[in-house]
């Protein structure tokens, strides 16, 4: 089985396994305690934090290790537009955001917020101009995926932040990472973000870490109330051998970052000749957009039926976002870009990591046209 | 800073010795070697006052950064060089103004310095020569030659000619170790390591010296100072820290039963093991964070009966500096954070309830008299651990050392 699915997870790094493997062997101490195990475990806590810090370009005290891009997204927002007690104010945020921030920003809607959803131009990219048409004296906090999960489409973080940090340098930038580190370079400090969200798991790391980067300064409300761990940010004891898995995965995806980008875009290029040149196949990637992710859609046949006929040919590719796949609706991020809710009902995205081969993308190209092949009979005449 | 390729180091006041100058260029010189050690493209060039750092296409801002902590230096001027040619000079003052990003009325004026002589213009012409093009260029600059927002520098020398419009302040001081070697008497606190970086920063070479009484004090206190001295490794490039075992003294002293004397008693203890480290390592002094008035052994005469413990001179750096201002360095070097987190350290374990801010050096000296201290200051001296600390490196201090690998 050749598994395309890299945007959803990765398989970890073995180096990672064998680390984490060790410290929770070795080190199983609290790192609150304060003997020599708890001692022990606090020290490759901190550690971890240097490392990453390096690798990220900022301070140790502005990294909180979470749960994950999940929690990290939460917190920078919820924790952002809540400071202080407050229960209203502005925020913006576009309309093809990852759930844990979209569904977090209706959550907070629910509690007297403002929110500006942004809908993405044609091609799936923000537009700085609209985000300049949203923005408010009381707006708290602007928040922008760096990469779409869905579709690949790099959006113009650095751009809006830049000006945001012109214009009103008190609205807070969040920015979440998750699909855009390890393909795309980030440079926290130049580019004026306060927040930006990390997920160990899609970078070969372990599942349930993450981080969130808060830049010096930032007054965030505490989700978690607790023991006043993570500089009372974020109380409950430190995943040691989870925090320690993914600064390793950090730092190697970080070294292979340069040589990654340019093979996936050699293999992303390729997918994409191929999948234009296929009779009944509709490529729906942004002209900007990350390497390591393709969509395209199959008018008039359902998503499911794609994947499973794929997956009987050895390849497992994805629909929509692996979060939000259950569901029976369509993408709510392919709707905003404009494409009918037939074509977004199509929809599959394929998606690439340092682990792949000419091999593999020969065999997925293969697949692809027997698919079609295989279904051209049982297409719907919606074309 | 895309067009800078350059970067002009101006010694501070050095400048002003006479035969031992050349000396102290030399010291700063091999300080700038050091820390650009991770920057391997850029080039340097000493010269007489100054010194040169080609980038080599290695981040200006980045060499910038570190340069500003090379203790001698007084500023870092990025500059663009071309050669000593009208038309060169010209476009890169274009260029250079091109960066500033000119979105409105922004005063302006040249000022030029020949110091070739041969170059066919004055600096009188020069100044409108360039003047003239560059306001075309940028049509929101206005000339104001009394108190311009812009001053676009430059200076004509045989063979090159260097253009700038910035000088960006740096720590300024003696170069590092130019003045001899004195021991910091280092705690875990916020005054401390400020007073050890502004004694650096006056051209001494620094060790630290830290008390440790475990098990009344934890590891983590230890590696706290570790820490603390990591950063001062920053501004030296290396540190040695001495951590002396406390914990018997300490004992011994609080069999006195003299509680309010406490703290004199364990101040002078120090001095005395502090001094005899000073000599091992040929220290001329020591070095303590005091400021005066800030807690009872730092009033006048709780200094001077402290200080008639040793006879080396005590350097106070801070002496008459207030908590806000110490704080505010300790924030700008790197201090602050690691000072405040909460370790317990060897003073605040025996604060007694009310220590004397008025202790009586005959009753002292009388209690002093009864412990047999000299054994157990000289048993402190020889089992004191000796750790150097080099700038960057990761924690050593653990009981179970850290695996690289892991990370």
């Amino acid at each position: 089985m050749k598994y395309f699915d890299y945007a959803a997870t990765t398989p970890p790094y073995p180096e990672v396994i064998r680390s984490m493997a060790e410290i929770m062997e070795k080190h199983f101490g609290n790192p609150s305690s304060l003997h020599q195990y708890g001692e022990e475990a606090d020290r490759l806590v901190r550690h971890a934090k240097e490392v990453t810090a390096q690798l990220l370009g900022v301070k140790p005290n502005e990294i909180i290790w979470t749960s994950g891009a999940t929690e990290s997204n939460n917190f920078a927002l919820k924790g952002a537009a809540m400071r202080g007690g407050r229960t209203q104010g502005h925020i913006i945020t576009t309309s093809i955001e990852h759930p844990s921030v979209y569904e977090c920003c209706r959550q907070l809607e629910q509690i007297g917020f403002e929110i500006s959803y942004i809908d993405p131009a044609p091609d799936g990219i923000v537009l700085l101009e609209d985000i300049q048409n949203a923005l408010r004296a009381d707006t708290i906090i602007v928040s922008m995926m760096h990469v779409n999960n869905e579709t690949g489409a790099v959006q113009p973080v650095q751009q809006v932040s830049e000006w945001l940090k012109k214009v009103q340098p008190r609205t807070l930038m969040h920015v979440d990472g998750v699909q855009g580190f390890g393909k795309l370079p980030v440079v926290l400090a130049k580019w004026n973000i306060d927040l930006y969200s990390l997920s160990a798991h899609k970078i070969r790391g372990p599942k349930g870490t993450g981080l969130l980067y808060i830049k010096q300064g930032t007054e965030l409300f505490p989700l978690l109330a607790g023991g006043g761990q993570e500089n009372g940010y974020r109380s409950g004891t430190e995943n040691v051998a989870g925090i320690v898995g993914m600064t390793k995965a950090l730092r190697l995806a970080a070294t292979e970052q340069y040589t990654l980008a340019e093979r996936l875009t050699a293999f992303s290029q390729l997918l994409k000749t191929e999948i234009q040149a296929i009779d009944g196949l509709v490529l729906t990637n942004p002209a900007i957009a990350s390497p390591h992710i393709i969509h395209f859609c199959y008018p008039g046949m359902k998503s499911e039926v794609i994947l499973h006929s794929l997956e009987q040919q050895g390849c497992i590719v994805s629909t929509q976002s692996a979060c939000s796949s259950r569901k029976a609706e369509p993408s709510r991020v392919l709707v905003a870009m404009g494409i009918t809710r037939e074509h977004a009902a199509s929809g599959i995205r394929i998606s690439l990591g340092d682990q792949h081969t000419n091999q593999d993308i020969e065999h997925l190209i293969t697949a692809l046209r027997q698919t079609v092949t295989q279904l051209r009979p049982l297409e719907r005449r919606t074309r | 800073m895309q067009n800078i390729d350059r970067l002009i180091l101006r010694l501070g006041e050095i400048t002003l010795k006479g035969k031992n100058r050349s000396r102290f260029e030399k010291t700063i010189s091999e300080h700038v070697r050091a820390v650009l050690r991770p920057y391997p493209k850029a080039h340097v060039r000493r010269e007489y006052g100054r010194m040169y750092v080609e980038t080599g296409g290695e981040s200006v801002e980045a060499l910038i950064q570190v340069l500003k902590n090379v203790f001698g230096i007084m500023d870092i001027i990025p500059v663009k060089q071309t050669l000593p040619q009208l038309d060169d000079i010209i476009a890169a003052a274009i260029e250079l103004i091109g960066e500033q990003h000119i979105d409105q009325l922004t005063t302006f004026k040249v000022s030029v310095k020949r110091v070739w002589k041969e170059f066919p213009h004055s600096s009188q012409e020069m100044n409108h020569l360039v003047g003239s093009p560059v306001l075309r260029a940028y049509p929101l600059l206005k000339v104001d030659v009394r108190q311009p927002q812009i001053e676009l520098r430059v200076e004509i020398r045989d063979g090159a000619a260097y253009i700038y419009s910035e000088l960006i302040p740096a720590v300024g001081g003696f170069p590092r170790g130019s003045n001899g070697k004195a021991m910091l008497l280092l705690s875990g606190g916020i005054d401390s390591p400020v007073a050890g970086w502004q004694s650096m920063r006056r051209g001494l070479e620094v060790e630290c010296i830290h008390f440790h009484s475990y098990p009344f004090t934890s590891e983590r206190a230890k590696e706290k100072v570790v820490d603390l001295t990591r950063v001062l490794a920053g501004y030296a490039g290396v540190v040695k820290l001495h951590v002396v075992p406390f914990t018997e003294i300490q004992t011994a002293f609080t069999t006195t039963g003299q509680d309010n004397l406490m703290i004199t008693l364990m101040r002078r203890a120090m001095l005395r093991i502090a001094t005899k480290i000073a000599e091992q390592q040929k220290g001329l002094a020591l070095i303590t964070g005091e400021s005066l008035g800030q807690v009872a052994s730092q009033t006048l005469s709780s200094m001077n009966a402290i200080e008639r413990a040793t006879e080396l001179p005590i350097l106070r750096p801070l002496v008459m500096t207030g908590k806000d201002e110490i704080i505010q360095i300790a924030k700008e070097i790197g201090t602050y954070d690691l000072s405040i987190l909460p370790y317990e350290d060897c003073c605040t374990l025996f604060i007694p309830k009310s220590p004397t801010t008025n202790p009586n050096l005959r009753i002292i000296e009388k209690v002093e008299s009864f412990l047999e201290l000299e054994p157990m200051i000289e048993r402190a001296v020889e089992q004191t651990e000796v750790l150097t600390i080099e700038a960057g490196s990761p924690l050593q201090l653990a009981s179970t050392a850290i695996n690289e690998d892991w990370f």
